[in-house]
């Protein structure tokens, strides 16, 4: 129904650029910038698209891991509703901070990430994104310290005046304490399926960065090995003796190829997973701005009703407050009416959300086992060629 | 493409608790879940017999046991068949085809639980390759039934001390031994007389270390993981004897694998010292090497010449002239070492290699949930689709598991070679002891010798200076005349005993290259054999998947 930009998502730019609408960014060549505790580290962040919104074809900009956190929490206030796309974990361990691997895996998920907003029907025409991709980096400082001060909020927000002042007060005239919450039975289903999902994928991710450790312990234990048989062919001499180095020779070059494995074990397959498991705290959080949004609607309402038998008590004592009050109700109304709206966005936004996260994760991860097992197999096939080749020499031996 | 068929997977929905998601159905039954037991990797030894523990783990081939169930942990297998067939085609397969290879066959399984009696036909099959000549004569020995006997004669303690003994049958075609087959129950203290003597009776052969006493240890182990573990190394200790090509037809072996009853303890030897202090002594009683006690003073003749020896300023009598010998044994001090640290390195693979398999074995599980989880849950097709993609991998990841472990084992198996050297080693340290105390005896009685020469003539001089003679110091005379008779024989005996220590030292200096040779040949190639295999197999596994997921493949 309502035009549907169709992008690629991704770095590739289609052949014919005045045709089809695209967007496309990638976030590369980290450097190190500051020193000290200071110290952090900037991404180059090129754009290119035809969006006629868009200052030109092209654009490149210098980021920081603070920039795409305000542009997530923008989106997120903006977009209620949708699934943001999750963000790699803020601080890690001191001295690992800026190791190439932890920085390359970083790079990776911000890449990632800025393209699922640009790939996004509907967030890849917010204003905020534009800002991100466009603004230099003097504004783009302004406004991310302007985002962590004390402003969270705009001041003109229909809600902020009723719900600080009605919460209370409904809830102390309607009785209840407890949070007002949806009966709805699938959407209860849903609500589980998502925190029982993130406690098993979590428990994948643990078993799969175990799993890289695995390989790089057992890289480690191949290299000594290797060594170890080194130094004893070079004592035995004679046939047996080369027999022995060349077993070393192997083992230390498997080594190598262990390591290496390791490391796209990490990217490959391992970042998926963590990436899945984020995703699903971003859904967690958009099922607390639903709630919070049916909390809305229903205390909104119900201060309207009272508002309202308020209005019909003094319009039969006609009393001199009347127009007044009926000033109030007709804001009130009007507030009512927009929660409830609200509400009811978010609501469609989630039930289209949830098809298009399943199907993507689906997708994501059919990428991510394929490389998997392709690494699995391609390992495999070296050891067992590595091996192999010390077989004529072996039999070689032993004849002679 | 995504949707795999897996045939032994029985639907998700099936699973009705933790219990039975432990007891997955993948192609064949699997065994109740046990903890980790990856943390007992300290020595090949208990690498041994942990290894067929840890492998009972619900990702493991089914156990085909028969007697002795399930848990290994609750029952370890004690009664061995010693009729048990050799089945240890992994150590020397004709080639890594897969019909060698299929993990799920009984024979293999059987390999992985009985980790201990494969290693026995592994030294019988070691002998078979080595021994040209004496190929068919053969010595099988197993060790078994460990029983609680107590003390018959009367203690300090009532009640009486207990004490263990074992079954010791042994199996043999060689005549030497007048039967074919027959038994007899050993404690270990007969143990440590049958090695206390053969070390006395062959000198500067390489004889295999007998098993530690292990006094501290059997405080605190549970008794029944002494037994068995005391057990294992006995017979592993038999066995080498057997191997050994002049022990194994020893009288002191023949009389310990036959006859019923206490074997006599060691003769303590004090006749050397006693021709040392001057008393008439059968020459071939010299040549055995001081001991304590009464060989006090032969002890201290000993001491002051190798102090003599080392930093005296002549040279003694006799000296270590071969210099191939003194190569020879900075070689192997030097192989030793390398041997050593190749072992040690052996056992870190080992458990690199343990924690790989298992660990992708905790990956495909936590898959198997989440399928199962998706399944459950599924609203939309596209996770049935996810789930299957998953069934697809953690099925790939369990079997790979599987495999890594297998692995495992028989690299455990076939590395453990390194460490069979070792113990070797010691039998070598004490072959070149043997010789250096041989040399130093007759260093000693050479010595010995000059003195009472100088001294006879001494006397003689002193003797021909008064006319008629000096009828006490003629008397003397006589005497010492003796004693240098006798200490010549001895030194004869003596000379001669070095010489023969000399000649087995040499001996089996080549016997151990010709078979450390042909070991560490078949030790590289069951290893390399092994790997090749198993890589293979893990490789099929993971490409299955690759293509069944080949539909997701980046377009690049």
């Amino acid at each position: 129904m309502e035009q549907q930009r169709s992008v690629s998502g991704s770095v590739q730019s289609p052949r014919s650029p005045s045709s089809q609408p695209y967007l496309s960014v990638s976030v590369t060549d980290p450097v190190k910038l500051g020193n000290g505790v200071q110290a952090y580290i900037s991404y180059r962040v090129i754009t290119k698209t035809n969006f006629p919104e868009y200052q030109g074809p092209e654009k490149i900009v210098i980021r920081r891991y603070s920039d795409f956190i305000w542009l997530r929490d923008r989106l997120f206030d903006k977009y209620k509703g949708i699934f943001i796309p999750p963000l790699p974990e803020k601080s890690a361990v001191e001295k690992f901070r800026f190791s190439a691997e932890f920085i390359e895996m970083r790079r990776q998920a911000l890449d990632v990430f800025v393209n699922r907003i640009a790939s996004h029907n509907l967030l890849q025409q917010s204003e905020d994104l534009r800002t991100f991709l466009q603004a230099d980096e003097e504004t783009m400082e302004r406004l991310r310290s302007y985002e962590t001060g004390i402003f969270k909020k705009k001041p003109a927000d229909l809600m902020q005046i009723f719900k600080d002042v009605q919460s209370k007060v409904s809830d102390v005239v309607l009785g209840k304490e407890k949070p007002v919450e949806e009966s709805n039975p699938e959407y209860e289903k849903l609500k589980h399926y998502v925190f029982e999902l993130e406690n098993h994928l979590a428990e994948a991710q643990k078993h799969a960065y175990r799993l890289v450790k695995r390989h790089r312990e057992l890289g480690q234990s191949l290299s000594d090995f290797g060594k170890a048989a080194k130094l004893l062919g070079a004592c035995e001499g004679q046939a047996l003796g080369k027999a022995f180095s060349d077993l070393g020779a192997k083992s230390e070059a498997l080594s190598v190829k262990l390591q290496k494995e390791a490391h796209q074990l990490l990217m490959s397959f391992e970042e998926p997973l963590k990436d899945y498991v984020r995703a699903v705290q971003s859904i967690k959080a958009t099922i607390g701005e639903r709630a919070n949004a049916f909390r809305q609607q229903c205390e909104l309402a119900e201060t309207m009703k009272l508002k309202e038998i308020n209005l019909d008590k003094l319009m039969l004592t006609r009393s001199d407050r009347v127009g007044e009050a009926e000033h109030e109700y007709k804001e009130l109304k009007a507030a009512s009416e927009e929660a409830t709206k609200r509400f009811e966005t978010i609501v469609r936004l989630m039930n289209e959300e949830i098809v298009r996260f399943q199907e993507q994760k689906t997708r994501e991860m059919g990428i991510a086992f394929h490389e998997f097992a392709k690494g699995q197999a391609r390992l495999a096939n070296s050891v067992a060629d590595a091996w192999r080749s010390l077989l004529p020499k072996l039999e070689a031996c032993s004849s002679a | 493409m995504m949707g795999s068929e897996n045939p032994g997977f029985e639907e998700a929905h099936l699973f009705a608790s933790r219990e039975e998601m432990e007891n997955l159905v993948l192609d064949d039954p699997l065994s109740t879940h046990h903890p980790n037991n990856n943390n007992s990797y300290s020595s090949f030894r208990s690498a041994n017999s942990s290894i067929s523990e840890s492998t009972h783990h619900p990702l493991s081939p089914p156990m085909l046991s028969t007697s002795a169930d399930s848990d290994p942990l609750l029952s370890p297998p004690v009664c061995r068949n010693p009729n048990a067939s050799d089945n240890n085609s992994y150590i020397e397969p004709p080639s890594y085809a897969d019909v060698i290879f299929s993990p799920f066959d009984e024979n293999s399984a059987n390999e992985i639980n009985r980790i201990d009696s494969t290693s026995q036909d592994t030294d019988s099959s070691f002998a078979l390759s080595r021994s040209s000549s004496s190929s068919s004569d053969y010595i099988k020995i197993t060790v078994s039934n460990p029983k609680k006997e107590q003390e018959t004669t009367n203690s300090l303690v009532p009640g009486g001390n207990t004490y263990y003994t074992y079954l010791i049958t042994t199996r043999t075609n060689i005549p030497d031994f007048g039967s074919s087959e027959f038994s007899v129950r050993r404690r270990f203290r007969d143990v440590v007389a049958l090695s206390d003597r053969l070390a006395e009776a062959y000198r500067g052969y390489f004889i295999p270390p007998r098993p530690d006493k292990n006094v501290v240890e059997s405080q605190v182990m549970q008794k029944q993981d002494f037994v068995e573990q005391r057990r294992v190394a006995l017979e592993k200790y038999l066995k080498r004897l057997a191997g050994h090509p002049v022990i194994r037809l020893s009288d002191e072996l023949k009389v310990f694998l036959q006859v019923e009853g206490r074997l006599p303890l060691s003769v303590s030897t004090d006749v050397a010292s006693r021709m040392l202090d001057g008393t008439a002594v059968a020459p071939h009683e010299v040549v055995q090497p001081a001991k304590g006690g009464r060989d006090l003073l032969r002890l201290f003749k000993e001491l002051r010449q190798s102090v003599a020896n080392d930093w005296g300023g002549s040279k003694p009598p006799v000296v270590e002239e071969d210099k191939l010998f003194m190569e020879k044994k900075e070689w192997i001090h030097d192989l030793e070492q390398q041997i050593s640290n190749a072992s040690q390195q052996a056992e870190t693979l080992v458990k690199a290699q343990q924690d790989m398999g298992e660990t992708m074995g905790e990956l495909g599980l936590a898959f198997i949930k989440l399928t199962k989880f998706e399944n459950e849950e599924a609203m939309y097709n596209s996770q049935r689709v996810r789930a299957a993609d998953m069934k697809c991998v953690a099925t790939a990841a369990v079997k790979a598991s599987r495999f890594y472990r297998e692995l495992n084992a028989q690299t455990v198996k076939h590395l453990d070679t390194l460490h069979e050297y070792l113990g070797l080693m010691l039998a070598v340290h004490g072959a070149f002891t043997d010789r250096s105390s041989a040399l130093l005896t007759v260093q000693t009685l050479l010595s010995e010798l000059s003195t009472l020469h100088s001294r006879a003539e001494k006397l003689e001089a002193a003797s021909s200076k008064i006319f008629g003679g000096d009828k006490s110091r003629i008397h003397k005379i006589e005497e010492l005349k003796e004693t240098i008779r006798i200490t010549e024989d001895a030194k004869n005996v003596a000379i001669r005993e070095y010489e023969r220590i000399k000649e087995n030292n040499k001996c089996e200096l080549e016997r151990l290259d010709k078979e450390r040779r042909v070991d560490f040949l078949n030790m590289l190639k069951g290893f390399v054999v092994n790997q090749v295999g198993y890589a293979e197999k893990i490789s099929d596994v993971w490409a299955k998947v690759a293509e069944e997921t080949s539909g997701y493949a980046k377009d690049s």
